[in-house]
């Protein structure tokens, strides 16, 4: 095993600067993709921006509750990897995850209703924001607990190279991919995580979506060797790559190779994927911590002008096909909030269901349904 | 006096520890350039400086960890973990040496700690940012686990955490951060851990509660035209088991309220005690209105899970009927 790994050269020895040539790969893998590839790829992000927008006005009137992380900024690094990897390799990540989902697939009105915490949403409604789950696309969550999904990528990973090999038999034919902040880097279960996909070759990349801030910490404030995370999966015998994520196109040429070696080498790899995130850690983030300044150098170097910037250069798109695109996803979003809103709240019975397989038996007696039954009208009226 | 928010009455207590005893240091994910998730720590970086009000990585079996090993050397730390939820992580650390150290080293060692944590529902946050966990570190012999319910009492109980010589876990209901203002005395003062508050005397009836339940409860009463004596129990444990037994052998009838599960909740631990030493008194069965044995939900479904007055009422109705 030792064969060199692929190694996209948009990375940069300065922490969460973006290069400044970027997004001119030198692979160039992207830019052989049909046309209509890269448009849909920009509509994905189109998509996800709007759809953070509108999350942003629903929260702000209360439409949503809880705790809110957008992913504006970052829309090149989820729609990339997704299509760098299959349909059916395992994805996971923390709690900024809407972006994943739609890049995922997932319905934008079942992401938007279970923010509003209505039944309607992928989780019933009762999940919210940081709880964005959807079997059908192969995404695992969503998972609110800083870090906790990484073992969890791991034994996703283990599963499915248990079942390719030892149950049929076969060639591990899966790559997972579990995404993860720059705080979760100092994380213990990050590290137990890594250390077992080292162990045993596991098929995962863990992403690491480096936008720089670990909530208000700056990386440099709060994580050692940030100028080189590289050193962190060198620990555990992984390769590293480093990405710039605010180039879809550089996300796709670093991310492709990668997870076709990964699949085909059946090793884990590691990528610090410099990205920024243009709003706060959540809502109620001032962001005190860093300057306007700062965020309008990234701002100028949007993921989403860049690819509509590269796909005129190629002729791909008008100004009128760019227009229409706009008007087709803010539409989508529209739909999805008034879908969101029409959506009734979870019953009460919800409460006390998919707690466990036998959704009454285990509570007879203590709490509930008997309560309910006794009195519907009471406990049941819905006050809110 | 100055009329404060809990939050304020907290920033108060830490500020004034901090300017008595320089061995109190505090640490903590965004607690000093960004004064802490809910701004209880604002401006405490800036007066006292990084050394003493520490930016830790995002790594809450690092902070707890490291604390202990800061208390066993003789400072008297005060990390904060943002959400009870976060003490998952923490939970090895806490459970496994801060509450068994002194017990350990037959007390050569000892941790005076005092955890930080903002917990229990009410501002439409999901699970593990909602959660009612007191009953878990309850029973874990070691650990003394506090829960204010007003500004005064979080003034006055803080500091007698930072000043006790084992580990508290010192919970902060954010549901009434800022719910509303009491007077504090802006001079230093403690209220002992594991003495209860009696908020208002009553002869029909006892109701327990804590945290930001107590307001729920005020507000059942203050509907109920009864007479009904409340008492805060402000620690969970040591639990003040005296004054509400007292209370009960007087009324012969009580209610408990929290908003944690019902099922090994400790409400639970509360009703056996009466039932142990109240037993001819008791004119009732103890009753307990508490959420709910599933998991913390959503918003949409948050008022339901958590006790309201409603609720509160008719537990208050059928124990005044029984």
């Amino acid at each position: 095993m030792t064969r060199t790994l692929p190694v996209s050269d948009a990375g940069s020895t300065r922490p969460n600067a973006v290069p400044a040539k970027a997004g001119t790969s030198r692979r160039g893998l992207a830019e052989q993709l049909p046309a209509e590839t890269l448009v849909g790829w920009l509509r994905d992000m189109m998509l996800i921006r709007e759809f953070e927008v509108r999350t942003m006005q629903a929260y702000q009137d209360k439409k949503i509750g809880g705790f809110c992380h957008v992913y504006i900024g970052q829309e090149a690094v989820a729609v990339g990897c997704t299509a760098a990897a299959a349909p059916t390799d395992p994805m996971v990540t923390a709690y900024r995850d809407h972006g994943h989902a739609l890049a995922r697939g997932m319905d934008p009105r079942h992401c938007m209703a279970e923010m509003f915490g209505r039944i309607g949403g992928c989780a019933k409604g009762k999940g919210g924001s940081m709880h964005m789950f959807d079997k059908a696309h192969h995404l695992y969550g969503g998972h609110g607990i800083v870090g906790a999904q990484t073992p969890l990528g791991a034994g996703l990973a283990f599963a499915t190279k248990y079942w390719d090999e030892v149950v049929n038999g076969g060639r591990s034919r899966s790559v997972t991919l579990c995404f993860l902040g720059d705080g979760a880097l100092n994380q213990g279960a990050f590290h137990e995580a890594m250390n077992l996909a080292g162990l045993m070759n596991l098929p995962v990349i863990y992403v690491v979506e480096n936008n720089g801030y670990s909530m208000g910490t700056a990386i440099g404030r709060g994580t050692t060797m940030a100028h080189d995370l590289s050193v962190k999966a060198a620990a555990y015998g992984i390769e590293a790559v480093v990405v710039d994520g605010m180039d879809v196109l550089a996300v796709y040429d670093g991310m492709k190779p990668l997870v076709d070696w990964c699949r085909e080498e059946c090793r884990p790899a590691f990528v610090d994927m410099r990205t920024y995130r243009y709003k706060g850690h959540s809502m109620s983030d001032p962001r005190k911590y860093r300057t306007r300044d700062e965020e309008e150098r990234f701002e100028s170097e949007d993921p989403i002008d860049r690819l509509v910037g590269h796909l005129e250069r190629r002729k791909a798109l008008d100004k009128e096909s760019l227009a229409e695109l706009n008007r087709d996803v803010k539409q989508q979003v529209r739909d999805s909030v008034k879908w969101a809103e029409a959506s009734p709240p979870p019953p009460i019975e919800e409460l006390f269901t998919d707690v466990y397989v036998d959704e009454w038996g285990p509570y007879r007696g203590t709490s509930l349904p008997e309560m309910l039954r006794e009195d519907a009208g009471d406990a049941g009226s819905g006050k809110q | 006096m100055a009329n404060l928010t809990l939050v304020q009455a907290i920033n108060l207590a830490l500020v004034q520890e901090m300017e008595k005893d320089d061995r109190v240091i505090l640490l903590g994910e965004d607690v000093g350039l960004n004064g802490g998730v809910f701004r209880v720590t604002e401006g405490l970086h800036k007066r006292f400086g990084g050394n003493r009000v520490v930016d830790t990585p995002l790594a809450e079996s690092g902070i707890i960890g490291t604390s202990i090993g800061l208390a066993m050397n003789g400072l008297r730390p005060v990390p904060e973990i943002q959400f009870e939820g976060f003490l998952g992580p923490a939970y090895d650390q806490l459970c496994s040496h801060a509450a068994r150290m002194r017990s350990r080293t037959r007390s050569a060692f000892t941790v005076p700690l005092t955890v930080r944590v903002p917990v229990g529902g009410g501002i439409h946050a999901p699970e593990l940012h909602s959660d009612s966990p007191e009953a878990i570190y309850a029973h874990t012999p070691g650990i003394k686990v506090v829960m204010p319910a007003s500004p005064y009492d979080a003034k006055g109980l803080l500091i007698a955490s930072i000043r006790d010589p084992d580990p508290v876990i010192f919970f902060e209901p954010k549901r009434i951060y800022r719910a509303f203002r009491e007077d504090v005395p802006e001079d230093e003062y403690t209220i002992p851990i594991g003495k209860a508050r009696v908020v208002c005397e009553g002869e029909e009836m006892t109701m327990v509660s804590w945290g930001a339940s107590v307001v729920q409860c005020m507000q059942a009463i203050e509907a109920s035209n009864r007479s009904i004596e409340l008492i805060d129990l402000r620690t969970i444990f040591p639990m003040d088991i005296d004054t509400v037994t007292a209370s009960v052998k007087k009324t012969g009838r009580v209610v408990i309220v929290h908003e944690a599960p019902k099922t090994a909740g400790f409400g639970a631990e509360i009703a056996t005690r009466i039932t142990e030493e109240c037993f001819l008194h008791l004119e009732a069965p103890p009753q307990r209105v508490t959420g709910f044995d599933t998991t913390m939900p959503y918003y949409k479904l948050e008022l339901e899970y958590m006790p309201d007055a409603q609720r509160i009422a008719k537990a208050i109705e059928e124990t005044a009927a029984y």
